[in-house]
């Protein structure tokens, strides 16, 4: 029999079969995952130096109780003012401006009842055992923000760029070397100013 | 005349279905490389809480996971409501972190060992003292860099 002018087509209609199998497959194996969050550091199960003399004021001091109420410094605050109370410590900057701890820095109030300069200020957090975790992350989140905050200050101010861009650049492993490199150097000497000494203490059973 | 064809009266043409297939593979190769192998299933209910001032976990082969969370449905009849740990794909206790850590840990290749970050998937509305059970455990193992993993979005929903 002779040829027809064209060849026949081919039924497409089993690929469609094909890949929806394929797509079930995927569909039933495979999570998207969720792979960001706070980063922190627990403090070793031993104190390095127990018998460090911390000034009183230098220690900021978050206190979580089972309902979810915020004392911080020892009053009750609402957690939408806890950011501002955490930069306000942090950046406060009381040792007077003959001293060795003189930070030539900070903006805040320079209140000699508060911290010195911000390497030695730190933030305590406490909580109860039955703390709802969610309100646990809230506050978190809030101290944390006011730790990228204060840099991103920093950043803007000696890199022009903010300190959180310059360390996620740094961080993704798809920049290039060099580039990653001189960040390196950057983010350290932000990170330096403003380190974070930020503790958190056994919980109580109230 | 013999150049255009008679009309057809009143018949469609039929609807090509060649391109059909094309949109499931799109579909397809979006799954493919968005989303991530399980290992393992979730017995537990796991809504994390949101966060903004979070960083991304790159490097996923460094990462040990821990889920906490109250059971699901169908476990709830034999494990009861109270909050959980799942490590790996079993339910477990609070000391029970400690051992599932060294265990994680000597799985990985040598330099990898000390740069470990822990990943705590925790329900929000769990309660914070199977966490300080849990974060005592990782100290005694050493295994300080924890990462409290949430979606990303504002923080002052988690008080809802």
């Amino acid at each position: 029999m002779p040829k027809r002018g064209a060849p026949p087509e081919v039924n497409a209609g089993s690929m469609a079969d094909i890949a929806f199998l394929l797509l079930i497959f995927f569909l039933v194996t495979t999570t998207i995952e969720t792979d960001a969050g706070l980063d922190r550091m627990l403090p070793p199960i031993e104190p390095p130096e127990t018998d460090v003399v911390i000034k009183q004021k230098n220690i900021f001091e978050v206190i979580i109780n089972k309902n979810g109420q915020l004392f911080a410094d020892e009053e009750l605050v609402e957690i939408s003012q806890l950011r501002e109370k955490a930069m306000g410590f942090l950046d406060n900057g009381g040792a007077p401006s003959g001293s060795a701890d003189y930070c030539n820095f900070c903006q805040g109030s320079r209140n000699t009842s508060s911290s010195d300069n911000p390497t030695k200020a730190i933030i305590s957090l406490k909580n109860d055992r039955e703390t709802p975790y969610g309100t646990y992350i809230t506050v978190q989140n809030e101290i944390v923000g006011a730790y990228n905050d204060l840099r991103n200050r920093e950043g803007q101010r000696l890199y022009k760029r903010d300190f959180t861009s310059m360390e996620a650049a740094y961080l993704n492993p798809e920049t290039a070397e060099s580039v990653r490199d001189e960040l390196k150097d950057k983010v350290k000497a932000i990170q330096d100013l403003f380190p974070q000494k930020f503790s958190e203490a056994e919980t109580s059973n109230n | 005349m013999s150049k255009f064809s008679k009309k057809k009266d009143g018949e469609l043409p039929a609807v090509s279905t060649a391109s059909l297939p094309d949109i499931v593979f799109m579909l397809l190769f979006f799954f493919m490389t968005v989303t991530v192998m399980k290992d393992s299933s979730l017995k537990v209910e796991n809504i994390l809480p949101n966060a903004n001032e979070i960083k991304k976990l790159e490097k996923k082969d460094r990462i040990i996971y821990i889920y906490a969370g109250r059971p699901t449905q169908e476990y709830q009849k034999v494990f009861g409501t109270e909050t959980k740990i799942q490590l790996n794909d079993k339910f477990a206790n609070a000391s029970d972190v400690g051992d599932y850590i060294l265990q994680e840990r000597a799985k990985k290749p040598q330099e990898l060992q000390n740069v470990l970050t822990t990943s705590l998937k925790v329900d929000k509305y769990a309660n914070m003292g199977i966490i300080s059970d849990i974060k005592l455990e990782l100290r005694k193992v050493n295994a300080l860099k924890v990462n409290y993993t949430t979606y990303d979005g504002d923080a002052f929903r988690n008080l809802q």
